[in-house]
């Protein structure tokens, strides 16, 4: 633990790899933003500056593209650090889970909540590397819980399986109301 | 007193008893979990809370919000890993104890000064009520529209060092809430022709893809790990005793926790820094700090735990959050119509004085709970890394998708999930977005609201309060410059430090 002489020293945040291709990333999609105010916001005419609809997507993408132009500017006259792109592969491997959960989120109307939340806590623990029975039966223990808590009791608005229909009628109804 | 009663029978409820214990133990695991963070937390349950009734789903909101930081000092003392990000200089005095063979005692003194720090915290707010419930009603729409512009500059400066991407983030945040149907013109707002944009990106979705998804994928692509804590063993009502020696400094520390929680964007590191300076300064054994100082440890956990009630204060009183937790429940108040803000003092003082009884409440149901199952604890806590990241993502996908059963959002806060991880793995902060979210729409309502009584820009601050309020905007404007200014010419370099990696807030 890094010991702290002064409150600045305490809030200051430091730069890490990468920082430069986030703050051009960034710049651009401040750019980009702002060049398309004319064509996304309407001016109204004759009403108050402070009334105006384009008010502050203008003053927020205006200072947003100052900031990051300084951002650009700060990490290019900075030492270098090594390993950007090997972190730039990092965040290209997160939009792997991204699917993931994108997947789990189409499937859930389709093969309903109970079932598509076992299918994915199960499988998303198989490719995170566990193999062991215990950990696979836990996980899909703790999938078994979170349906129960926020479908069964809570009833959070989550929709029915399609493929409930296929299911006899009690046990249809039954499915449909709780899991 | 009467208000107070009125407050104590809102809370009478079956359903307010389940949500106490709920939140106060829940808040309790999830902040000593290294990883997950009261942050996450709060984005998850958001949605479940909003079919709750006000009370009850605040409550337990308040119970992970006011629980976590106690929770967060147990991996902090005994693994050196703080369960929270503010729990980071309990770590520098806790863990030496540890390896000193005084974890039982750290433990102990770590969740008495927490309580101490909890209640001190809520008595100031009850105190400070009918002060606020005065001042409150002096706010109109100048003055929250400044109070606001205030909040951000306030946020984005606390980010030394990164000031300018946190601006940019802040602004980014701003812009965000901007996107959709504009309420009054009826015109639409960088929709780009799409539909599903046309409704505005939601509040939640954010928090959920920045705070909640984005910790599921940092944990996902790095390797596995699995926190190894030693069981504590003997009883831990002795830290009680302990710290009734060191009570100035608890309270001192408490002092401060309170003072810098009402502050935006600051909180508990100035607070926790600003005791620990003074407890290091009058102690008879300066040197000792940071190698396992009792003293060092009482000041930095009766700060922290003295934050959340004080940052309820803004929220309350005027309905201006200051921190990423605070900005998550005031969606839970909008979506019951409660408005925090002067109204709220006016019109449900006997709810506002539940919620304060509520802190109370959990803070003993907390003490109560880790003094009996600390060593339960340390088996939670080692709960693998990337099972926490599967679990997190499930329990991810509840929060999103009920809000509006939307595939779109669901993909929304998949993208915000990945900026998120960019950003906590850039060292970069979140808090502005959504800070830059919330406090964005308050002024672009208010501005508006206050465009019917100004016919030039000096009517914005011809009242006190916003003159006030604009002087103290430039105060803090020109401080920060002196500051550059004055580092600038002294030209030193700071040694790098990995607090803000955790990147738990």
């Amino acid at each position: 633990m890094q010991k702290f002489t002064t409150l600045k020293t305490l809030f200051k945040r430091y730069r890490r790899p990468g920082d430069i291709v986030f703050a051009w990333f960034a710049l651009a999609v401040a750019v980009f933003l702002l060049s398309q105010i004319t064509q996304q916001v309407q001016f109204k005419q004759g009403g108050k500056f402070g009334s105006q609809p384009q008010l502050w997507p203008m003053v927020s993408l205006g200072l947003m593209t100052v900031f990051a132009a300084f951002h650009v500017l700060g990490s290019a006259v900075s030492e270098r650090i090594a390993g950007r792109w090997q972190e730039v592969g990092k965040w290209l491997a997160s939009i792997e889970y991204a699917v993931w959960f994108v997947i789990y989120a189409a499937l859930v109307p389709k093969i309903g909540y109970l079932p598509a939340t076992l299918a994915f806590a199960a499988l998303l623990a198989l490719r995170a590397g566990y193999r062991s029975k215990v950990v696979l039966g836990a996980i899909a223990l703790v999938g078994l819980a979170t349906v129960v808590l926020f479908k069964t009791l809570l009833q959070v608005k989550l929709p029915a399986g399609q493929i409930y229909e296929y299911l006899p009628d009690g046990l249809r109804l039954f499915m449909i109301a709780y899991f | 007193m009467e208000n107070i009663l009125a407050g104590a029978a809102l809370l009478a409820r079956w359903d307010v008893v389940i949500a106490l214990f709920a939140g106060s133990i829940g808040g309790v695991i999830i902040g000593a979990i290294p990883g997950v963070g009261p942050a996450v937390a709060i984005a998850i349950l958001l949605p479940a809370t909003f079919s709750l009734d006000p009370i009850v789903g605040l409550t337990v909101l308040l119970g992970i919000y006011g629980s976590s930081m106690y929770g967060g000092a147990l991996p902090a003392v005994l693994i050196n890993t703080p369960g929270t990000a503010v729990n980071a200089l309990t770590a520098s005095d806790g863990y030496p104890m540890t390896l000193r063979g005084q974890a039982h005692r750290a433990v102990s003194l770590a969740y008495s000064a927490s309580f101490w720090g909890g209640i001190f915290g809520i008595l100031c707010l009850i105190l400070l009520t009918p002060l606020l419930a005065w001042v409150a009603p002096q706010f109109g729409s100048r003055e929250i529209f400044l109070a606001a512009l205030l909040g951000i500059i306030l946020v984005v400066l606390a980010y030394r060092g990164q000031v300018m991407a946190a601006g940019m983030l802040a602004m980014f945040g701003v812009f965000l809430q901007t996107v959709g149907l504009d309420a009054i013109t009826y015109t639409q707002r960088y929709t780009f022709g799409m539909t599903f944009l046309s409704s505005g990106v939601n509040l939640i979705v954010v928090v959920l893809g920045l705070f909640a998804l984005s910790q599921a994928f940092f944990l996902l692509v790095e390797p596995d790990d699995s926190p190894k804590p030693q069981p504590v063993s003997g009883s831990l009502f002795g830290g009680f005793k302990e710290l009734l020696k060191h009570k100035r400094i608890a309270t001192v520390a408490s002092g401060f926790g309170v003072i810098m929680g009402m502050v935006p964007g600051v909180g508990e590191f100035t607070a926790q820094f600003m005791s620990y300076t003074y407890a290091q300064k009058t102690s008879k054994d300066p040197d000792s700090f940071g190698n396992g100082s009792p003293e060092g440890l009482v000041a930095s956990e009766a700060a922290n735990n003295a934050v959340p009630a004080a940052a309820m204060i803004p929220l309350l009183a005027l309905g201006i959050p200051g921190e990423a937790l605070t900005a998550m429940m005031l969606s839970v108040f909008y979506v019951h119509n409660v408005i925090p803000g002067p109204a709220l003092f006016q019109n449900n003082i006997d709810f506002v004085y539940a919620l304060y009884l509520a802190l109370i409440i959990l803070n003993v149901i907390v003490v109560l709970f880790l003094i009996s199952a600390t060593n339960l604890m340390t088996k939670i806590i080692q709960v693998p890394t990337r099972l926490l990241g599967v679990i997190i993502l499930m329990l991810s996908f509840v929060g999103v998708y009920s809000l509006r059963n939307s595939l779109s959002d669901c993909m929304m806060a998949a993208g915000f999930g990945v900026l998120g991880l960019v950003l906590k793995r850039l060292n970069l902060p979140i808090v502005p977005i959504v800070l830059g979210m919330v406090l964005g729409g308050i002024m672009e309502v208010k501005l508006r609201a206050a465009m019917a009584r100004v016919k030039t820009p000096f009517d914005m601050i011809d009242r006190p309060i916003a003159f006030i309020i604009f002087i103290v905007i430039l105060l803090v404007l020109g401080l920060h410059m002196r500051a550059l200014v004055r580092d600038w010419q002294a030209n030193q370099k700071d040694a790098d430090h990995d607090l803000h990696d955790t990147q738990i807030r």
